[in-house]
């Protein structure tokens, strides 16, 4: 019988870059991936989130995963596995949407794009295997393919004012043509010490997690997505680009009140309590927990998600309890930091509806003691329209 | 980095520098440096007691809560105010930026704590993995 052996812990195409320039790494749902760079280079959490707010940084998302949805049925697969409506989407349009249980709760949160070939869903890291599995499971009575493509892609999310300048030198297409949460598919091309190097079939969509605008490439995990990024870091010079990792992509998604699977939407919680009402589309027929969504809108919603900031001092963490004013348990914090950008402490919330009205007063319990915070609205940060 | 001799360390990443009856108490560089971006510190209030070993207050860091523990025992004389408003200069100088003052009420404490070339071998070994 051979011994149970420990997972190998996962690297994406760029590992070695992040441990070269001396980022601190972290397991990340069995990845090795980098939380934060060398204060010495400049980085460093606060310095990562602050880049992406007022110039540009670059994350290594390659560990989030893929799946295409392929085949004559491919658009009733992934209107039935999913909340949103994506006949709504036009070619090279995404979406953001979720696949829910039949109660009504998360399998995950993703994104839809329309592509020439057909649907591509780009689900969390940590749910890679579980998520491939739901789909598939869940599309076998549609005309239609599935397929695991998560290891076939390198993925550089630049994000940040300057995102698209800086993306712009190396791409071929016309960047200001892809409005948010469009993408295309183009050549990236740049001058290598006199020699011209491309690499083609490269997918941008203009997407983020961070509340900025930004671009998500997408590199066949053949090509050299390792100078890829590292031009990135040198052209992007100019503008002081910072590479950032995992902490700051935390910080500034939870500003910008971007939901954390596991945290915010779990199977646990449904899409009513979670507050992302606008992603469902009710007037859908059917879809996987619609049946379940509509009995608990009828039923009530008991709780709800909202965003406190601290006024007593103390750092509210994810899954420290909300206490009402008399000291009784009445919620739990989702998840809960320092705000680089706000200079405040904040955190995203349940609660039961009559705690929930802004302005509301609540304890947040911190080693033993309860620190005053108040219910304020979200998101925490929006970015300005230009 | 050659760690300052005036003073001793722990192997939780404290200094402390002792002069006669009382002592100046802080983090190291080596813990600064693994904390990352400090934002908050939580400390004992003065005439508070503390036990050697024991935790006597936290420091944060954006992504995490760290204890502090007492490298002696006594009573603590003052607070650095400084770590309210300004936590992000003990990462600019851990050495320079104490957290408290105490009396110690057994000095010979200090002998089992590390030198600076014993603390600088023991991250060394600890950095190493």
């Amino acid at each position: 019988m051979s011994s149970l052996e420990a997972p190998t812990v996962r690297k994406t195409a760029l590992n070695a870059v992040h441990r070269q320039m001396g980022a601190k790494m972290v397991d990340f749902n069995g990845w090795d991936m980098p939380v934060e760079y060398p204060a010495a280079i400049g980085c460093g959490i606060i310095n990562e989130h602050m880049a992406v707010r007022t110039a540009v940084g670059l994350f290594d998302v390659s560990h989030m995963g893929d799946i295409q949805v392929k085949g004559p049925q491919a658009l009733e697969a992934v209107q039935h596995l999913c909340m949103n409506d994506a006949s709504r989407l036009q070619l090279w349009q995404a979406q953001y949407s979720a696949m829910l249980y039949p109660q009504g709760t998360f399998v995950d949160d993703v994104i839809v794009h329309r592509a020439p070939y057909g649907y591509l869903i780009v689900i969390n890291a940590g749910t890679r295997e579980k998520d491939f599995s739901w789909i598939r499971d869940n599309t076998r009575q549609f005309d239609c393919e599935v397929k695991n493509v998560s290891d076939d892609f390198t993925q550089i999310a630049v994000q940040g004012p300057k995102a698209a300048a800086l993306v712009q030198k190396i791409a071929k297409a016309d960047l200001s043509q892809i409005k948010p949460y469009w993408f295309t598919m183009t050549h990236l091309q740049w001058d290598d010490a006199g020699t011209k190097r491309g690499i083609g079939d490269v997918m941008l969509a203009r997407t983020g997690y961070t509340g900025e605008d930004g671009f998500e490439i997408y590199l066949a995990n053949d090509a050299d997505g390792v100078a890829v990024w590292n031009l990135l870091l040198e052209l992007g010079k100019e503008y002081c680009v910072l590479p950032c990792g995992l902490g700051a992509r935390n910080t500034l998604r939870l500003e910008a009140k971007l939901p954390l699977y596991g945290h915010e939407i779990s199977d646990t919680i449904n899409v009513w309590e979670a507050g992302l009402d606008r992603f469902c589309k009710m007037e859908k027929p059917e879809f996987v927990g619609r049946e379940a969504l509509e009995k608990a809108k009828a039923a009530g919603v008991k709780k709800t998600l909202v965003g406190l900031e601290m006024v007593e001092r103390g750092i509210a963490r994810d899954g420290y309890k909300v206490l009402d004013d008399s000291g009784r348990e009445i919620g739990y914090v989702t998840s809960g930091s320092p705000s680089p950008f706000l200079k405040k402490n904040i955190a995203l919330a349940y609660v039961p509806l009559e705690h929930s009205a802004l302005g509301s007063k609540v304890k947040v319990e911190i080693r033993g003691q309860g620190a005053g915070a108040v219910v304020v609205p979200t998101p925490f940060y929006k970015r300005k329209k230009t | 980095m050659a760690y300052p001799t005036d003073r001793k360390y722990t192997k939780e990443h404290e200094w402390i520098h002792a002069d006669g009856g009382t002592a100046t108490i802080g983090i190291t560089d080596y813990a600064q440096e693994s904390l990352g971006d400090i934002v908050f510190v939580e400390t004992p209030k003065v005439g508070a007691e503390l036990t050697a070993g024991k935790t006597f207050g936290t420091v944060e860091s954006v992504k995490a809560v760290s204890d502090l523990f007492a490298p002696a025992t006594g009573t603590v004389t003052e607070v650095n105010g400084d770590l309210a408003t300004s936590p992000e200069k003990v990462n600019k100088d851990a050495h320079g930026s104490w957290m408290i003052k105490m009396t110690l009420k057994n000095p010979a404490e200090l002998d089992s704590l590390l030198s600076a070339a014993d603390y600088e071998k023991f991250v060394a070994e600890e950095g190493g993995h």
